[in-house]
């Protein structure tokens, strides 16, 4: 491999506390009729004073511990000034000098990301332009609702490799978001945003093309395909012998390709300084623990006590803890079944045929006793596979009991004797050449006698003794 | 003469007349002499009438803070300290006129019209609280409301011969002030005796959810009026005797020692070569504050827009409205903030800042006040200052106690001429009562006069 590229990110991520971060507004302002959620104080009004929230800071200290952050004792807010109509005061109070937490880490299979700093700030409103773009746009609206909402900045450090890192990376930390609880994580909402840094090192010359920097990647997806294109786009230069542009460029949906915004060269001069109407926060050592005291389980180690616990595979487990309600869901339902395994598969097989790992799982009709039943007509016989995954599926479609379905539907396990001998006879008649193989040594055909049964009775009939005959009558 | 002019709190608290329809008659009789007032408010409900300075925000009452941009700005809000008057029985009869943004020491800065000096109608009333200063002391009014940044409401008391009283930073909420330099503002009384301005006090402080820099913390004001502060020991910087200062200011210093020294009080000399730093390190921190403050006047977002074609040259237009002095300290902040110069002027002024606060803090552990004059000057002419580095200069002596966030009142003593001369009392953070029952000790043999009175 000739060339490597560097990738460092920047993320926003909107936390989901109750206010916004300076006022009592809720926080929870997607798609609400714009300028419903607003004050004196989120929309800059002249003598409006800005207060933090406390939440914002528990959900701040709980992010950077679960990133392996040093979380500080002393930190501070400051200003940071520039001139756009959706920022109501001029400026964006942020941490700039004294950040929340720095010096973290994300663990991805095994590789340690780091994350440079973490700080909270006011997220900032919307413009609404009357047609497409802002150039052909006669006028222009401002949406106040956004103004405020409390935002985590993460800045990790330039060790991500590949543009589909960069991918697993916001999938991770988007899961650990969820587990918290701090922020929803969906990045088609913008509840999280990312801003990508790439730089290309050419590993025969051994030089580091200049950085670029990448915006308006509003999913999983088009960051990687974004960071895909500009490794290209950057490698290619390179190889031309070009100079690469230190520079802005944003995703292009309708393209699929990148365009550049602005020349980093005419970065704007934020002028940050201390925000002198909020004293610094100073919150003790004993204050920051017992924050973090109230941290979840989280993904990783969820995933190890569920290999542990319920002896699963890393492919099951990875499933199963993929959300905090799947995974309690799953804890429910073997409290009941007394089984992890066969949980697991019908979880696998079944439940998430149905639904998705981010549903609420408490207010689904199918719970956990169903489970418990359903197995237990399975193993004394009643049933058969086949017949229990539909009623299953009519478990969760109606929430009725599994027995109750089985009484209803006249369901009934074929297991009478003479009756399957006399299906299974006809059969091999039927295929004496099958019968002939099966006796020289194939013997993978049992599956084709027991099968052509199931066929025969839709399902029905015992499988277990199916097999006991089909041995019989082969002579094994 | 009109009975109501002299009327204190205390004086109407006692009374059963219609004050309000008292103070608004003395308004529209002589009002039009003085210019004190931006906005008078007919219909007011409550017993006291008193004056707000016009960058303190008054819900559906036009808050113009004497700027273009803002003149038709009516507030969705009231200011926490107007919910508290308002609580308190006082009726708010008129909003005063001030420099812009209450930059500047003179009024002659707002955009609307220059108050008048009830002592003498050729002189500036001070500022940039000058309205509420003129309006207190040309009995428009019982008292009045002001703000403080680096002595904007001593200055003016000192020149209208009126007590003037800026808080230990925190104490009063800033919520509804429209910000002007946020680390250093203050809101204050303005009013004809002591006793007035620790009642006004007691009813403004306090904790506000909606002000982070404010202090949980009970005082009660009027605690020390009425005691025996013969026993105190203050001291002056010999500074106050150097360049610049009028000699008929340094005169009647010299007579404040000398009384103060007849009622047993000790003073002494004290050396604070630092305070010639002050004015430099107030004119980089307040200015960057400024540029942020007020980067929102924009005709945008806030402000009266001044429409044109394109939105670059809207955003010129509408901010053209701000006044001279107020794009001077715009730009002054936009430059020391701007990367370039951060470590050179803005973190500088920081620290020269921390370490007046520390020498301030050192030399009021062993004293119980440090005293100045208020002002180096008496009341100028209008018109008169042009160079806006002399009208800096003004405020030597009260920006150290911004700077610091320390209490400190100016209180009238005597005259140069026939200028009423100020003096000023600074204490240790937290001691506002005893500021306020110093100034009061004092006050016994020296009450505020009033134009009127002298004049005979
Ligand atoms: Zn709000």
């Amino acid at each position: 491999m000739r060339f490597k590229p560097v990738i460092g990110l920047e993320i926003h991520v909107q936390l989901n506390t109750e206010t916004k971060a300076f006022c009592s507004c809720s926080a929870d302002v997607f798609e609400l009729e714009p300028n419903t959620a607003i004050c004196p104080v989120c929309t800059g009004q002249p003598g409006a004073l800005p207060v933090p929230s406390k939440q914002m800071y528990e959900f701040g200290i709980l992010l950077a511990a679960a990133l392996n952050c040093k979380i500080h004792e002393y930190t501070k807010f400051d200003r940071k000034n520039y001139f756009y109509p959706d920022l109501p005061k001029g400026y964006q109070i942020t941490q700039y000098f004294y950040p929340l937490a720095t010096e973290g880490f994300l663990e991805l299979d095994g590789k340690k990301i780091r994350i440079n700093r973490i700080h909270l700030e006011e997220d900032a409103g919307k413009l609404i332009h009357s047609s497409e773009t802002i150039t052909q746009a006669e006028s222009s609206f401002v949406d106040m609702n956004r103004c405020g909402v409390p935002l985590a900045e993460i800045v990790t450090e330039p060790d991500i490799e590949s543009p589909e890192e960069a991918k697993k990376f916001l999938e991770k930390l988007r899961q650990i978001l969820r587990y918290l609880g701090v922020s929803t994580g969906d990045m088609e909402k913008g509840a999280l945003r990312c801003d990508a840094n790439i730089s290309v090192i050419d590993l025969e010359n051994n030089v580091q093309s200049n950085k670029v920097e990448v915006k308006n990647m509003n999913s999983f997806k088009f960051v990687e395909k974004a960071l895909e294109y500009e490794f290209e786009r950057i490698k290619s230069q390179l190889k031309r012998g070009e100079n690469v542009l230190k520079e802005t460029r944003g995703w292009d949906l309708s393209t699929k390709t990148t365009i550049s915004m602005r020349s980093k060269e005419e970065a704007n001069d934020y002028r940050y300084f201390p925000e002198p109407d909020i004293p610094p926060v100073v919150i003790s050592r004993e204050e920051i623990k017992k924050i973090v005291e109230k941290m979840p389980e989280l993904p990783d180690e969820k995933l190890n006590r569920f290999k542990k616990k319920y002896t699963l595979t890393d492919y099951e487990a990875k499933i199963l803890t993929s959300s905090v309600k799947l995974a309690d869901f799953f804890e429910r339902c073997v409290f009941e079944t007394k089984n992890p395994k066969e949980t697991s598969n019908w979880f696998l097989t079944e439940l998430l045929k149905y639904t998705s790992s981010e549903d609420d799982f408490d207010t689904l009709k199918i719970k956990p006793h169903h489970f418990k039943e359903l197995f237990e007509l399975i193993v004394d016989g009643k049933i058969t596979r086949n017949i229990a995954k539909e009623i299953f599926k009519e478990v969760f479609e109606t929430g009725k009991s599994p027995s109750k379905i089985v009484e209803e539907k006249g369901i009934e396990v074929i297991g009478d004797e003479t009756l399957i001998e006399e299906m299974l006879k006809k059969i091999m008649d039927e295929n004496k050449d099958k019968v002939e193989a099966y006796k020289n040594g194939k013997k993978g055909l049992m599956g084709f006698f027991v099968g052509q049964v199931m066929k025969q009775t839709k399902g029905k009939a015992d499988a277990r003794k199916v097999n006991e005959i089909a041995k019989k009558l082969l002579g094994d | 003469m009109n009975k109501f002019k002299k009327l204190t709190i205390k004086d109407v608290l006692k009374g059963e007349e219609d004050y309000v329809g008292e103070s608004l008659k003395v308004i529209r009789k002589e009002d039009g002499d003085i210019n004190a007032f931006i906005t008078v408010v007919e219909q007011s409900s409550g017993k006291i009438p008193i004056a707000v300075k016009d960058n303190i925000v008054t819900e559906g009452i036009r808050t113009t803070c004497a700027s273009k941009i803002l003149e038709d700005f009516i507030p969705p809000f009231d200011a926490t300290v107007v919910e508290k008057l308002k609580k308190n029985n006082f009726a708010i009869v008129g909003k005063t006129n001030l420099d812009e943004f209450a930059m500047g020491t003179g009024t002659e800065y707002s955009a609307f019209f220059v108050t008048k000096n009830p002592w003498d109608k050729e002189r500036v009333a001070g500022g940039s609280s000058g309205g509420s200063a003129a309006a207190v002391a040309s009995g428009e009014v019982v008292a009045a409301l002001g703000s403080d940044t680096g002595g904007s409401i001593r200055q003016p008391a000192a020149f209208c011969g009126v007590i003037g009283f800026k808080p230990t930073y925190g104490l009063v909420s800033r919520y509804g002030l429209v910000a002007f330099a946020s680390s250093l503002d203050q809101i204050g009384p303005i009013t004809k005796t002591t006793k007035d301005a620790a009642y006004l006090m007691n009813v403004i402080y306090g904790k506000d959810e909606r002000d982070a820099t404010t202090v949980d913390k009970k005082i009660d004001f009027e605690v020390l009026l009425e005691k025996d502060f013969s026993k105190a020991v203050v001291a002056y910087p010999e500074e106050v005797f150097g360049e610049g200062v009028e000699e008929g200011v340094k005169k009647q210093f010299e007579e404040f020692i000398k009384f103060l020294e007849k009622k047993g009080v000790k003073v002494e000399k004290i050396s604070f070569p630092e305070l010639k730093y002050s004015v430099a390190t107030y004119y980089i921190i307040a200015p960057a504050e400024v540029s942020s403050n007020l980067s929102r006047f924009d005709g945008i977002r806030f402000g009266t827009r001044v429409e044109e074609k394109g939105l670059l040259e809207t955003y010129l237009k509408s901010r053209k409205q701000l006044g001279v002095e107020v794009i001077r300290r715009i730009m002054l902040g936009t430059f020391t903030l701007s990367a370039a110069y951060y470590d050179a002027y803005f973190e500088k002024a920081q620290k020269v800042r921390r370490l007046i606060s520390n020498r301030l803090n050192n030399f009021l552990e062993k004293y119980d006040f440090i005293i100045t004059p208020t002002s180096p000057i008496t009341a100028f002419k209008i018109g008169e200052v042009r160079d806006p580095l002399v009208y800096y200069m003004m405020d030597i002596f009260t920006i150290p106690a911004n700077l610091a966030g320390l209490p400190a009142i100016s209180i009238p003593f005597g005259f140069s001429g026939n200028l009423p001369v100020g003096m000023q009392i600074m204490g240790k953070r937290f001691d506002d009562p005893k500021v306020l029952g110093f100034a009061n000790f004092i006050e016994r043999d020296v009450p505020v006069v009033f134009p009127w009175e002298a004049k005979k």
